[in-house]
């Protein structure tokens, strides 16, 4: 694999040819990276839809050093050798992520203090860096009715950013779909439809992949929020998956079981449903120790540290 | 009279048969083409022609082919754009209903130059009595040898087919449109990759406008010279300019390109002059895309020339003071016009007519129409105006497909223009237009 | 009564139809066939997609429900509600706006005692405001079925109604006969 040079706020690095901006950024790390709601590493065909990761090309590459006229998505666009890329040290790309983060808030219910995604909701980091203090909107919020989807799973449509990540888990890990995007532009919804029950044995990594509250686990509902809950690496014998999670845990009580998701939000391995909701009791885990979670919410970041 | 290359017989009764377009000289650049030029020689000639995309973009066509991915063993594809939706577009309905056989024409030099085997005409769901007419004009170049197996003994074959969208403006758009016909929602895709290199069913393809392709045939036959000769500067050829608002003579006009915008709104023989002798007040020149112009402007550009019906003439002056061409689609208004209410009517269009995929266009576009519902009914303040301006700026630029410029233009150029208008509105807390 | 039967099948000659669309797409692209199949549908359903309808026509070209369901959601020819026997569609954007669009509609508001969306309680009309037709030479404009009708005026309006009226008109006829 050839390697080439790309420049991210004045940080150069070398990376395969074929990368993406967002992961060339990635690998450079810290505050440089630019956020990332609807690309998720591991679904095949993600990103490009949010534009929260939007970055200016000042320099194309050193054959063709002409910026690119707009901004690019990061996440889909592939870096070239001598690229310039800038992110938090372009005025107008800070301007169009403020613009992007009120779009996606004008019509979100900002129902965190009864969201079980609060602390670890990327939507909410990204309103703490780039919302502004006050809304612009006058007019009623869109809303839909919280369904089931399923025994184990709760859909807030009302919370949803169209991100799309959770019907490429059902298209790309699981046999047959059964819930996708109906209606169009603002209309757009997540939905079965008809009633219908999305079970399969992968299902429950909807909940884990999903940025907001708007796929939440149905068996640790309203149990705590998950500031108040120490968080475990742990494994078991799995004939269907890895096995390897984290439990979240009051207490001796295990509230919750999910992925173990890397400090971008990204599951490390997708687990099945079987040790997501069927194993809670402390002697079905091996417990390996503390998880370390890297500083990602604005709740959660002072009290995990303390761990 | 102008050149007419597009227009020429469509009051011959009948043009829509193959009999009666045949005998006007229909199919004989298909016999030269298939006889004389290899399908690289064809291309040349389109890219001498300096044709250029007649749906809106005016990307020059030739140029377009030339981008086809010609190194995989992959089908290619040739797909006819008929989705015509753009506000103040219905150009294309009148080639499709009136002289199908001239599109039909064009398909096949194109789908040789291109070297596919399968060709398809994506027409929006609404005009089906046209996709109907254009079917029966199919199958007729079938009966005749004109499409099939080994046309006319050249070893080149041809199949051809109509596929209706229903109801999607964003179709126009052309990986959206592709979507479409490969059976998903009409999501555009992101680029790249280009149709060029993945299209239909992931493989080269080429989209062009209807009014494109029917153009292709006169080319073969007279050569790209002659093409080349007619217009100004690099608006080459004829153009199909449809009509309507407050004229006299709403109607499809094919103007030489370089005719003044003065003698085209005036002219007896084009929109006859603003109806009940009132005044110009805007127009919107190339769908309602476009940025509008105000009377002084759209006649004469800022540095006080005349304004021509041209690719360049119409965008001198950039945005500040200029607009587009676009797709041809001329909306006039006369002095009784609101421009908040003809905006509100664009803003709804676009807010309808968004896929949903990324977020600016997504949640901008209805939030404008929102905030111009309330100018319009006298709830508006002097910081929506402003709010306005600023949610137009977020969203150009920033989608993943032309939409989101094109709901952003006419919000940005209607405030430039006319924002003493919109802020009477807030002042009077009503309409200061409405009955 | 608005009809909300289901079609269970279609005949063998409105399936020969569908196979001839479905052969226009290469092998295994027969998903491309599902606008026409689903405009077939509708107008054999009474003029709206059931969940049963979508169904069929998902066994029809092999594919998810759910995929079926969400191309027919996003599309606005399709009606996911049962509508009346005869289907309004009056165009509202900015070129049908500028010659009378809006009078156009608040007539046949007012004729049917209806607001668009809704139907009226025989059944017989629906009515609905759509965004262009690219008839705009014409304005105003309005569709039924697959007719243009074009240069409205409140009398041409009437006239059309009282015709409807008389011949039970239905706008939900196989769009391919």
């Amino acid at each position: 694999m050839s390697l080439v040079k790309v420049t991210i706020d004045q940080i150069e690095v070398e990376v395969e040819a074929g990368t993406t901006i967002l992961n060339a950024a990635r690998i450079i790390g810290g505050n440089i990276v630019p956020p990332a709601m609807c690309y998720y590493s591991k679904l095949e065909g993600s990103g490009g839809k949010c534009r929260t990761c939007l970055v200016k090309v000042a320099q194309g590459s050193a054959k063709d050093p002409r910026p690119m006229p707009k901004l690019m998505p990061s996440c889909r666009t592939l870096v070239q050798d001598g690229m310039v890329v800038q992110n938090i040290t372009s005025p107008e790309v800070m301007e169009a992520r403020k613009a992007i983060t009120e779009f996606l808030l004008i019509n979100h219910p900002l129902d965190c203090p009864v969201c079980d995604q609060a602390g670890e909701c990327h939507l909410q980091d990204l309103s703490y860096d780039h919302g502004l203090a006050d809304t612009q909107t006058v007019e009623d919020r869109r809303t839909f009715a919280p369904i089931d989807i399923g025994d184990k799973i709760k859909l807030h449509m009302n919370r949803c950013i169209l991100c799309y990540r959770c019907v490429m888990v059902a298209d790309q890990l699981t046999d047959h779909r059964v819930h996708g995007v109906l209606g169009r532009g603002d209309h757009c919804e997540i939905s079965t439809h008809i009633l219908k029950a999305v079970d399969n044995d992968f299902s429950g990594n909807m909940i884990d992949v999903c940025p907001v509250g708007a796929l939440t686990d149905k068996t640790f509902r309203f149990k705590s929020r998950v500031w108040f809950t120490k968080p475990f690496d742990a494994h078991r014998e799995c004939t269907k998956c890895i096995g390897k999670v984290v439990l979240w845990k009051k207490g001796d009580e295990i509230l919750r079981v999910t992925g173990r998701k890397d400090k971008y939000g990204e599951l490390e391995e997708f687990i099945c449903n079987d040790c997501r909701f069927e194993h809670k009791e402390p002697n079905d885990w091996q417990i390996e120790g503390p998880r370390k979670i890297e500083r990602h919410s604005v709740i959660g970041q002072n009290h995990y540290e303390k761990l | 009279m102008a050149q007419q290359i597009l227009l020429k017989n469509s009051d011959v009764p009948g043009l829509a048969s193959f009999e009666v377009y045949r005998k006007l000289g229909g199919y004989a650049s298909v016999e030269k083409t298939l006889k004389n030029f290899t399908p690289d020689q064809v291309t040349d000639e389109v890219k001498k022609s300096g044709l250029k995309g007649r749906g809106g973009a005016g990307f020059p066509a030739g140029m377009k082919w030339s981008f086809l991915d010609k190194s995989t063993s992959n089908p290619r594809y040739f797909v006819c754009n008929f989705d015509e939706s753009e506000p103040g577009t219905f150009k294309d309905r009148h080639i499709g209903q009136l002289n199908p056989h001239q599109l039909i024409e064009g398909m096949i030099l194109g789908s040789y130059a291109l070297g596919a085997r399968t060709s398809y005409i994506y027409i929006r769901g609404e005009l089906f009595y046209v996709l109907r007419i254009i079917e029966k004009a199919i199958e007729e170049a079938y009966a005749n040898g004109f499409l099939g197996k080994n046309i006319l003994g050249s070893g080149y074959s041809l199949d051809l087919y109509c596929h209706p969208g229903a109801g999607a403006y964003i179709c126009g758009e052309e990986t959206a449109l592709i979507e479409s016909l490969e059976g998903k929602r009409g999501n555009p895709r992101i680029k790249p990759p280009f149709p060029a290199i993945v299209g239909l069913y992931d493989c080269p393809t080429v989209v062009n406008n209807v009014e494109t392709i029917a153009n292709l045939p006169w080319i073969m036959n007279n050569g790209a010279e002659a093409y080349a000769a007619i217009g100004v500067g690099n608006s080459k050829g004829t153009k199909l300019i449809s009509a309507c608002g407050h004229i006299n003579k709403p109607g499809i006009y094919e103007i030489e390109l370089g005719l003044p915008v003065e003698e085209f709104i005036y002219s007896d023989e084009y929109c006859g002059g603003i109806r009940n002798g009132n005044k110009l007040k805007a127009v919107v020149a190339g769908g309602s895309s476009v940025p509008i112009l105000p009377a002084e402007l759209i006649l004469k550009t800022a540095k006080g020339e005349p304004r021509l019906m041209s690719y360049e003439s119409l965008a001198e002056g950039g945005f500040e003071t200029g607009t587009m061409l676009g797709s041809g689609g001329f909306i006039v208004m006369d002095e009784t016009t609101c421009i908040v209410k003809n905006l509100l009517t664009f803003s709804r269009f676009y807010h309808h007519e968004s896929c949903g995929q990324c977020s600016p266009c997504r949640e901008g576009t209805g939030w404008m129409e929102r905030i111009l519902h309330r100018i319009e009914n006298g709830h508006g303040t002097m910081k929506d105006i402003d709010l306005l301006v600023s949610i137009s700026k977020h969203i150009e630029g920033n989608t993943i497909c032309p939409l989101g410029d094109a709901a952003a233009w006419p919000v940005a150029s209607a405030i430039r223009h006319f924002r003493q208008e919109f802020e009477d509105h807030v002042k009077l807390q009503k309409c200061p237009l409405s009955k | 009564m608005q009809n909300n039967t289901n079609i269970s099948e279609f005949n063998t000659e409105t399936l020969e139809l569908v196979n001839r669309i479905i052969s226009r797409y290469p092998e295994g692209r027969q998903k491309s066939a599902i606008l026409p199949v689903l405009h077939i549908a509708q107008s054999e359903n009474s003029g709206w997609l059931s969940s049963e309808t979508m169904d069929y026509v998902a066994s029809l070209l092999q594919i998810q429900p759910i995929e079926v369901y969400e191309v027919a959601s996003f599309y606005s020819m399709f009606n996911l509600q049962p509508v009346g026997n005869c289907m309004i569609e009056v165009c509202q954007t900015g070129p049908c706006w500028l010659n009378g669009a809006e009078d156009i509609l608040a007539h046949f508001e007012k004729r049917l005692g209806i607001k668009p969306g809704e139907t009226t309680a025989d059944g017989q009309f629906s009515l609905k405001a759509v965004e262009c037709l690219a008839a705009c030479g014409n304005a105003p404009v309005i569709q039924v079925g697959i007719e243009y009708h074009e240069k409205m005026t409140t009398g041409k309006a009437d006239e059309l109604l009282e015709k409807w009226q008389s011949e039970n008109k239905c706008s939900h006829t196989n769009p391919y006969l």
